[in-house]
């Protein structure tokens, strides 16, 4: 029946795809490295995995390539599913450059070893805050974290993110306990005011009825509707926003934390070249450019994030970064991220 | 298209026949599929040795991990039988009934199978944010996945022995009770598929706020980059995921569903008494599934300024990538769930069971687990294929491949032994019989199982992101960017257009019975 030949010859793709992916397997090293591989070093090729949304950072690969005159190929994902992507790809890892989304991710290649060490000119470029102990990664640009209100509902926000547990704000407030940069927050508060503490304020606001978010965009939205009142998020997602739909759109406002507050730390997307790489030279001429007065500027203007290079001036209407009252910590303690885990399990919120 | 249409059989209510041993033209093929099925689990097999035994007993132990298994669990069952009530209704009104417009609802009915679910949550909490929590996820995950239920029993209700009825009424039993009896391989099978999409489901339900088991793998990755509680996790999904499928499997039975093989006349057009009624259950469920989605995406664009963005090159692009491999996609899943349809239709035994099974073992693992693993695999055995088109399309094959079988199973069921007898008696060795009489007959069946695949490989995400070709976008890829950087406007094209698309299977699938029953 015609029928049936016709889908014995389909049959026949995925047998011939087996055959082609078991050859492939067999041949290993000697197989010929596809058109994305990075193994052939033919001068000024580089191969980026970006945790960055590509809306954002496209327009500045765009002027990477132009003042590097490199074949920049980007392959744009989640920044943690990226990073488990290159501990999957091991040695034989595609990427050259991983750009991240926040620390923790380059942090976790660090800790595989996957990571070469980048030049100490580079990193100086830098406040040692934001890079890697060890030079394995360098931070970018900054976000701050903050407290979006409602100011139709709270005339005056909190100064501190203590406040929040106040019976006032009860099921008012909304935070994204998965998300790396509340973690990262996290750890602040477990670095700054001490494990008990931390805890404390961690159950004192799940006891508040405090809402879980899966991100920062959700808890904006849900401020803007009149869900709820508060939430804790990084800046930018606002800023984003009233791109998207106008400032008569987002009623809500942020309010940054003075004194050093562990709600005012300041988080970094950034860069580490990989170990493996056959294009570490050209891998590096990015970071440089990274850093760069250009791109810092980029930053600043487009993403409405803070550069971290001296000398570059923040977007009108953010404060300034060494105005932010950050909390002096450094984000390269990365070990303690897996007791922040430990603990917001405890707690049940992960 | 079915040349046996004139040739009928009464068929015998014999058991589906508890043949012997299977053939290797069936055995071989089908053995690839599974193994391509399995290797997934291999993989997490590897990923949760490596912390050791201690690692996994802590993971197991957690108070969290069994209250996120209850609550999965739970949400699975509830949007189940939701699925299969809205499921069957609505196949039994778009195909058997004088349901006014039923032509359009048939194809409405599929369209929801291409609404990304998280889009679809999203668009609900944007709307209605008190939505959130157990009702919203149910909600959701209802309105995304009833076509499952939907397709398999609209395709089995149109090919359905009008014969059976008659004489069902006239000895004075029901016509629901008849007619559910042979659709219950259909609606298992779409139901079972409903059930593991649900525990495997993160997007939708996270933007719900309401926490399940995935949650705790997403966590694993995306907090600590420990893949090793992921892997020991996956592994508990895979346990609960064949006892799901064994469940279904035991209520599934060993009766005879065969129907008549050539259906000599159409069935009859059933009258409605309620009409307005039906009319509004349609009509409604069109509307919260199809309706309320579209009108989002008109608002995203209206009310957004990243519309300016939008260039129609890189539309007209991501639309023919995601037409490419997600039909490619369908081609090669429905053609390795074949030989395993059929051997789970025909055969008992081990082997039988073993090969079905392990088709599904790894349905209900998140897209992020599978993709990786095929990220691991294919590095370390496939360097060629790595970040190319066919890997993922292979991707696909091994995410969907258990829809295809269900529905291959499902049809072949419904198709009588008897026949593929008498074909042997006329000199037709058993292969020869199901090739030149089941497979015709289940064709509809089978190509249901295609367009099925197809609507879910279309907003595919996890394993496209992290598979595809540098460079490479479909429609999926392009939504989650532009939603990722809350440039709605922008995404609203991509979101619009995958429904679209959709149109085109859904038209086909719904419109073929409704107009048998016209002609």
């Amino acid at each position: 029946m015609s029928v049936f030949r016709r889908i014995a010859a389909v049959a026949v793709v995925p047998v011939l795809m087996i055959m082609l992916a078991a050859c492939g397997g067999g041949s290993g090293e000697s197989a010929a490295p596809g058109p994305t591989g990075s193994a052939d070093a033919s001068g000024g090729t580089l191969t980026v995995y970006s945790g960055r949304n590509e809306n954002l950072i496209a327009p500045l690969i765009d002027r990477l390539k132009a003042a590097t005159g490199l074949d920049v190929q980007v392959r744009y994902g989640d920044s943690a599913e990226l990073a488990a992507q290159i501990l999957e790809e091991g040695d034989n890892t595609r990427a050259d450059l991983f750009f991240s989304q926040d620390a923790g991710a380059l942090g976790a290649l660090t800790k595989a070893g996957m990571l070469a060490a980048l030049p100490q000119p580079i990193l100086d470029k830098v406040p040692a805050a934001y890079r890697a102990a060890d030079g394995t990664w360098v931070g970018v640009s900054g976000r701050s974290r903050v407290i979006v209100y409602d100011p139709r509902e709270v005339e005056n926000p909190p100064r501190s993110v203590f406040e929040l547990t106040d019976a006032k704000y009860r099921g008012q407030v909304g935070w994204a306990p998965t998300n790396a940069s509340f973690q990262s927050f996290v750890t602040a508060l477990r670095v700054l005011s001490g494990e008990d503490r931390a805890r404390k304020w961690l159950e004192d606001m799940k006891a508040n009825d405090t809402k879980t978010f899966p991100n920062n965009n959700a808890i904006l939205d849900a401020v803007d509707n009149g869900e709820i009142r508060l939430g804790l998020i990084n800046h930018y997602y606002w800023y984003e926003k009233v791109a998207e739909k106008g400032e008569s759109a987002v009623p809500s406002k942020l309010a940054f934390l003075p004194g050093g507050d562990p709600g005012a730390l300041v988080n970094v997307a950034g860069v580490g070249v990989l170990k493996n790489s056959a294009n570490a030279a050209a891998a590096q001429r990015a970071v440089e450019f990274l850093l760069g007065a250009e791109a810092q500027k980029y930053f600043a203007d487009e993403t409405k994030e803070y550069p971290l290079v001296a000398g570059v001036a923040t977007a009108p209407g953010l404060p300034p970064l060494d105005s932010l009252n950050a909390p002096d910590l450094d984000l390269s303690r990365l070990e303690s991220l897996e007791q922040t885990l430990t603990l917001l399990q405890d707690v049940g919120l992960v | 298209m079915i040349a046996t249409r004139s040739q009928g059989r009464p068929a015998r209510g014999t058991a589906p026949g508890t043949l012997r041993r299977v053939p290797p033209a069936l055995l071989v093929p089908a053995a690839v599929a599974a193994l391509l099925a399995l290797a997934p689990i291999g993989y997490l097999v590897v990923r949760a040795g490596e912390g050791g035994l201690e690692t996994v007993l802590r993971v197991l132990s957690r108070p969290r991990t069994l209250e996120l298994t209850v609550r999965s669990l739970g949400l699975a069952a509830v949007v189940t039988a939701l699925c299969t009530v809205v499921g069957v209704s609505l196949a039994w009104l778009v195909v058997r009934t004088d349901l006014p417009g039923r032509r359009l609802f048939g194809v409405l009915a599929a369209l929801p199978l291409a609404v990304p679910s998280y889009v679809a949550a999203y668009t609900w909490v944007a709307a209605l944010p008190r939505v959130a929590g157990f009702g919203g996820a149910v909600l959701v995950l209802t309105l995304c996945c009833y076509p499952y239920v939907y397709l398999p029993v609209a395709a089995a209700l149109g090919r359905m022995d009008p014969a059976m009825e008659e004489v069902a009424l006239s000895l004075g039993r029901s016509r629901f009770s008849v007619v559910w009896r042979r659709l219950r391989p259909a609606a298992a099978a779409g139901g079972l598929l409903v059930a593991l999409y649900v525990l495997g489901e993160f997007g939708a339900v996270s933007i719900m706020r309401f926490d399940v088991f995935t949650t705790q793998i997403y966590t694993s990755y995306r907090a600590s980059f420990d893949r090793t509680p992921a892997a020991v996790l996956g592994l508990l999904l895979v346990l609960i995921t064949l006892v799901i499928v064994a469940a279904e499997a035991r209520t599934r039975g060993r009766a005879a569903y065969a129907f008549r093989g050539a259906v000599a006349r159409r069935p009859a057009v059933v009258r409605l008494r309620l009409k307005p009624l039906a009319l509004a259950w349609a009509g409604g469920i069109a509307a919260l599934a199809v309706g309320f989605p579209l009108v989002s995406i008109g608002y995203w664009l209206v009310a957004g300024a990243s519309a300016a963005r939008l260039r129609p090159g890189e539309l007209g692009e991501a639309v023919a990538a995601t037409l490419a491999v997600s039909a490619a996609g369908a081609v090669l899943t429905t053609a390795l769930a074949v030989p395993v349809g059929i051997i789970a239709a025909r055969y008992r035994g081990r082997t039988a069971t073993v090969l079905e099974q392990s088709a599904y073992a790894g349905h209900a693992l998140p897209g992020i687990v599978v993709a990786l693993s095929l990220v691991f695999l294919a590095v370390r055995y496939a360097a060629p294929l790595y970040q190319e088109a066919p890997l993922v399309v292979i991707a696909y094959a091994v995410l969907f491949l258990p829809a295809a079988v269900g529905a291959v199973r499902a049809a072949v069921l419904q198709s009588p032994p008897v026949l593929e007898e008498v074909a042997r008696s006329l000199g037709r060795t058993p292969l020869g019989a199901v090739r030149e009489v089941t497979l015709p007959l289940a064709f509809p069946g089978v190509l249901a199982g295609a367009a099925l695949v197809f609507l879910t490989a279309m907003k595919e995400l996890p394993a496209t992101l992290l598979l595809r070709p540098t460079g490479m976008e479909t429609l999926a890829t392009r939504l989650w960017t532009e939603t990722g950087s809350a440039s709605y406007a922008a995404a609203a094209p991509y979101a619009a257009l995958l429904m679209l698309l959709a149109a085109i299977p859904g038209f086909l699938l719904g419109h073929r019975p409704a107009t048998r029953d016209e002609a």
